[in-house]
């Protein structure tokens, strides 16, 4: 089983820090949640982890290999997956359209092949039109498969959102606020998705979520951001007596 | 025509075992799954129903024990229903939009043994009620997905576990299953069918396999399907709507059945398959209609064009076609050529253009509707029946399709008209009685006949006129008889109107609360610039009052006696719903339940000189909170009606 972990990582912007020696760690087949205030540095560490941004200092790694200074291909193929916040997908495309398209990075054969599509092309684009069927199945997005993805409700645009990471056959999932703008019974799907992620699927979960009920919920581990830094870390429990995590949350008495 | 009254002498399983000997390789199923349709052949359809039977008799499943399905339409669904019968037991289902205190009781009065439920929903209702079910020995579930915390419990069963039992028994002894499937009777009971039921309890009609095989062949006798024909599984299990075809009419002639991806897939999978016959509740074809007029709203001008002059053109068509009649020349090319032109694509683009017959039950369909349907190429007729009766006992007959009746008698049912104007029925689909009710199969085969509750009459062509449960009948105050379901049908014959509750029984007049269309309206109301935020928003928007007042002028001017006219209506603010009791299963009103519930509404629907009312609306979500809003519902008087 692979940890990935955060060492000491410091981004800079100009003179801001938008991280300061933070250390993560996250454990494998668990869900890690990072929450915090506003600006307080949370998709910047995941801009970190999924090689968006590489930290000024520190060291990233994921199992043997460091990541630190890798590109967001080269991360996605370790089996790090992200969905965004702000949806990344193609609006004017279906959902199957998008789905199949997220594992171009298994699409191996060449132009020749592709010209005949006879053999290994159309091999391969049949075994990966498995695995999408799979993914849509997980979700429960048969019944938009085939509906342009700008058509199609908030909440279900992000129900793609997650898809399209999951098609990737990742082993470690990050989730941006997959539950932001949406109401209680899309989030409880989502919830639910997750949790059979975990375990079904035995993927690990990094979630950035603004939900705190949610988070206090389905999390095994969080971590608290603030300003940049780590000012809590532990089980629900233990976050939630934490008087520094009390403090940046409601404010000094 | 090939006579096909042997197939009477054999219990389903039986039936199933003669189509693997005669047509073995044929697909019988369809299922569509991760995008793809599978097919199973009778072969294999038979092999999987004996794994289950097997399989349910391993685990202490014995003559005469019930299994109680509850599941959206899965392959599964049949397995497990007719691997029940072919070991001596008896199947039932139970509606998946059931509540768990509804599912502990009937699974309480119907003793049930095992149960089966498709996925993690289902199985977590059954788990809620476990104490009251002591006698239920193994639950089966069919999806293992969110399974995980029940799999230590062995109370659970993966039907996948019960496929191997079934196989390991047969391996032992490769004759048992022939010998188990010899055993029964065709007269032997093999499914409790609920029925809905307006009022109380629902009571479980005992059907046996000839029950259905009858009808299955007396339908097909009027109306042939071929083997090659296809039907897609899309109403509940629960209701005798979908038994009839899959038990009934698949067996009786070897017709495959689709089953789709998942419920919310149902319309896009049925234009995947293009069945040959359908049935459905009216509000399927209300739907579907209210789909094609938006899609011609949204379309381009010349499609508009095309459809509103040969839609008039249709209709003339459509009123020659339903009677009999022969159709001058010219009326008959200008039908032919808007059939090619627009009609055509328009019934391919439902996914209806392979349909032979459509049929309509459960409740009344609007005249109109026949005539759109039937003017736009798609052959739709009403059947009548009782879930006692397997469903279907009258229908229209090809060119002889008259709005306002049901049809005939099928072959082999005789129909009577008691003295108090009950419409009574005699055929060999006739339920043997309720289970463990004797008093009320009394009152139901008095006299040898069914008693349907309905009143009715025989008209001039012969075809039966259906008017009103005749516990439904209302009286006003000057002893005028007038049937609430018959004017409810008129309003909501209008498209801007969804739903209906008409009053007045010993009052001075009748009045109605009325559900608007959300989408139809909402349509309209974004047309004309009217903003609006939530369904309760839209219905009290004076706008919509206007509109719904210009239809109920419509209505009151064809009424045929003036004590049929609508004096007061009021707007409800929400759907009525199922969740909410103001509806059946089926969707039929619960009449003294919507009376009690909105009382202060009715009551004010009696005051004339009430025209607004501030009413507190309680809402009640799917998984039981509540939330009240305040809200004002405005009272509209018909000056000309009285």
């Amino acid at each position: 089983m692979t940890h990935l972990i955060v060492s000491e990582a410091t981004l800079t912007f100009g003179g801001l820090n938008a991280l300061t020696k933070v250390d993560v760690t996250i454990e494998p087949g668990l869900i890690t949640s990072i929450i915090g205030p506003n600006g307080a540095g949370k998709t910047s560490l995941l801009n970190c982890v999924s090689g968006f941004y590489h930290p000024t200092s520190g060291r990233i790694r994921y199992g043997q290999r460091n990541l630190t200074h890798s590109s967001p291909h080269q991360v996605s193929n370790m089996g790090i997956a992200r969905a965004f916040q702000n949806l990344e997908l193609f609006r004017g495309l279906s959902v199957l359209d998008n789905l199949l398209l997220a594992r171009h990075q298994n699409l191996n054969y060449s132009i020749f092949h592709a010209l005949i599509f006879f053999g290994k092309a159309s091999r391969i684009e049949a075994e990966n039109r498995v695995y999408v069927e799979k993914v849509i199945d997980f979700m429960e997005l048969e019944p938009y498969r085939k509906k342009m993805v700008g058509n199609l409700s908030y909440g279900v645009q992000k129900r793609v959102e997650v898809a399209r990471a999951l098609t990737l056959a990742p082993k470690l999932l990050l989730l941006d606020e997959p539950m932001a703008g949406m109401n209680i019974e899309e989030k409880e799907d989502i919830v639910r998705f997750i949790l059979d992620l975990k375990k079904e699927w035995g993927i690990t979960v990094v979630l950035v979520e603004h939900d705190l009920g949610v988070v206090m919920d389905i999390s095994d581990q969080i971590y608290v951001l603030d300003f940049g830094e780590v000012i809590g870390s532990g089980s629900p429990k233990e976050v939630a007596a934490n008087p520094r995590v009390i403090e940046a949350y409601i404010g000094e008495e | 025509m090939e006579n096909k009254d042997h197939l009477l002498q054999y219990t389903i399983p039986q039936l199933l075992r003669w189509r693997v000997a005669t047509s073995g390789d044929r697909v019988a199923l369809r299922e569509k799954e991760f995008g793809c349709w599978n097919s199973y052949t009778w072969d294999r359809y038979y092999d999987l129903v004996r794994k289950t039977g097997l399989g349910l008799r391993e685990i202490g499943f014995k003559k005469e024990d019930k299994i109680a399905i509850i599941s959206d339409n899965i392959p599964e669904v049949l397995y497990v229903a007719i691997g029940a019968q072919a070991v001596g037991g008896i199947s039932s289902a139970i509606y998946q939009t059931s509540l768990p205190g509804e599912i502990g009781g009937i699974l309480e009065y119907l003793n049930v043994s095992v149960v089966f439920c498709n996925d993690q929903e289902q199985v977590d209702k059954v788990v809620e009620v476990r104490d009251r079910i002591p006698h239920v020995k193994k639950v089966i579930y069919e999806d293992p997905r969110g399974m995980r915390d029940y799999q230590s419990d062995d109370w659970f069963m993966f039907i996948d576990e019960l496929y191997k039992l079934g196989d390991a028994q047969h391996s032992k002894d490769p004759e048992l299953f022939n010998a188990l499937v010899d055993e029964s009777k065709p007269d032997d009971v093999c499914h409790l069918c609920l029925t809905s039921g307006t009022t109380g309890l629902p009571k479980g009609a005992m059907l046996t396999h000839r029950n259905y095989i009858n009808m299955g062949l007396q339908l097909t006798e009027v109306d042939p399907l071929l083997q090659t024909d296809e039907y897609v599984s899309f109403l509940p299990f629960a209701w005798i709507g979908e038994q009839m075809n899959s038990f009934g009419v698949a067996m009786a002639t070897g017709i495959a059945v689709n089953f789709p991806e998942s419920v919310e897939t149902s319309m896009d999978d049925l234009k995947e398959i293009g069945p040959h016959f359908m049935f459905g509740a009216p509000r399927i074809y209300e739907t579907i209609r209210s789909q094609i007029w938006l899609k011609i709203d949204e379309s381009y001008w010349l499609n508009r064009t095309f459809y509103n002059y040969f839609m008039k053109i249709g209709e003339k068509a459509a009123a020659y076609r339903m009677s009999g009649r022969k159709m001058p020349a010219g009326l008959h090319f200008l039908a032919w050529l808007g059939k090619q032109i627009i009609f055509r694509s328009l019934v391919n683009q439902i996914g209806l253009l392979r349909l032979r017959r459509a049929y309509t039950g459960g409740a009344a369909l609007g005249p109109e509707l026949f005539t759109f349907y039937q003017a736009i190429g798609v052959n739709l007729k009403q059947i009548y029946g009782q879930t006692e009766i397997v469903g279907i006992a009258y229908m229209h007959r090809d060119g002889d399709v008259r709005p306002d009746t049901v049809g005939k008698p099928l072959p082999g049912t005789e129909c009577r008209i008691s003295e108090e104007g009950e419409i009574l029925s005699r055929s060999a689909s006739v339920t043997p009685g309720y289970y463990k009710l004797p008093e009320k199969t009394a009152e139901l085969l008095e006299g040898g006949w069914l008693h349907s509750g309905d009143a009715g009459y025989i008209d001039e062509h012969g075809h039966l006129v259906v008017i009103d449960r005749i516990s439904d009948v209302m009286h006003n105050e000057n002893g005028e008889m007038f049937s609430p379901m018959f004017l409810e049908n008129r309003l909501k014959f209008s498209p801007y109107i969804k739903e209906a509750v008409i009053f007045g029984d010993k009052r001075a007049y009748v009045a109605a609360l009325v559900n608007v269309d959300p989408i139809v309206v909402g349509k309209w109301a974004e047309d004309k610039g009217i903003s609006f935020s939530t369904y309760m928003d839209l219905s009290a928007q004076p706008e919509v009052a206007e509109l719904i007042r210009d239809e109920v002028v419509k209505i009151n001017k064809n009424s045929e006696k003036s004590h049929f006219k609508i004096r007061r209506f009021a707007i409800l603010y929400k759907l009525l719903d199922m969740d909410d009791g103001e509806l059946t299963k089926t969707g039929k009103i619960r009449r003294k339940f919507v009376r009690e519930k909105y009382n202060d509404l009715y009551e004010a629907l009696y005051e004339e000189k009430v025209t607004e009312k501030r009413v507190e609306a309680l809402y009640q979500y799917q998984d039981g909170q509540t939330s009240t809003v305040d809200t004002t519902i405005r009272f509209h008087t018909m000056e000309e009606a009285l």
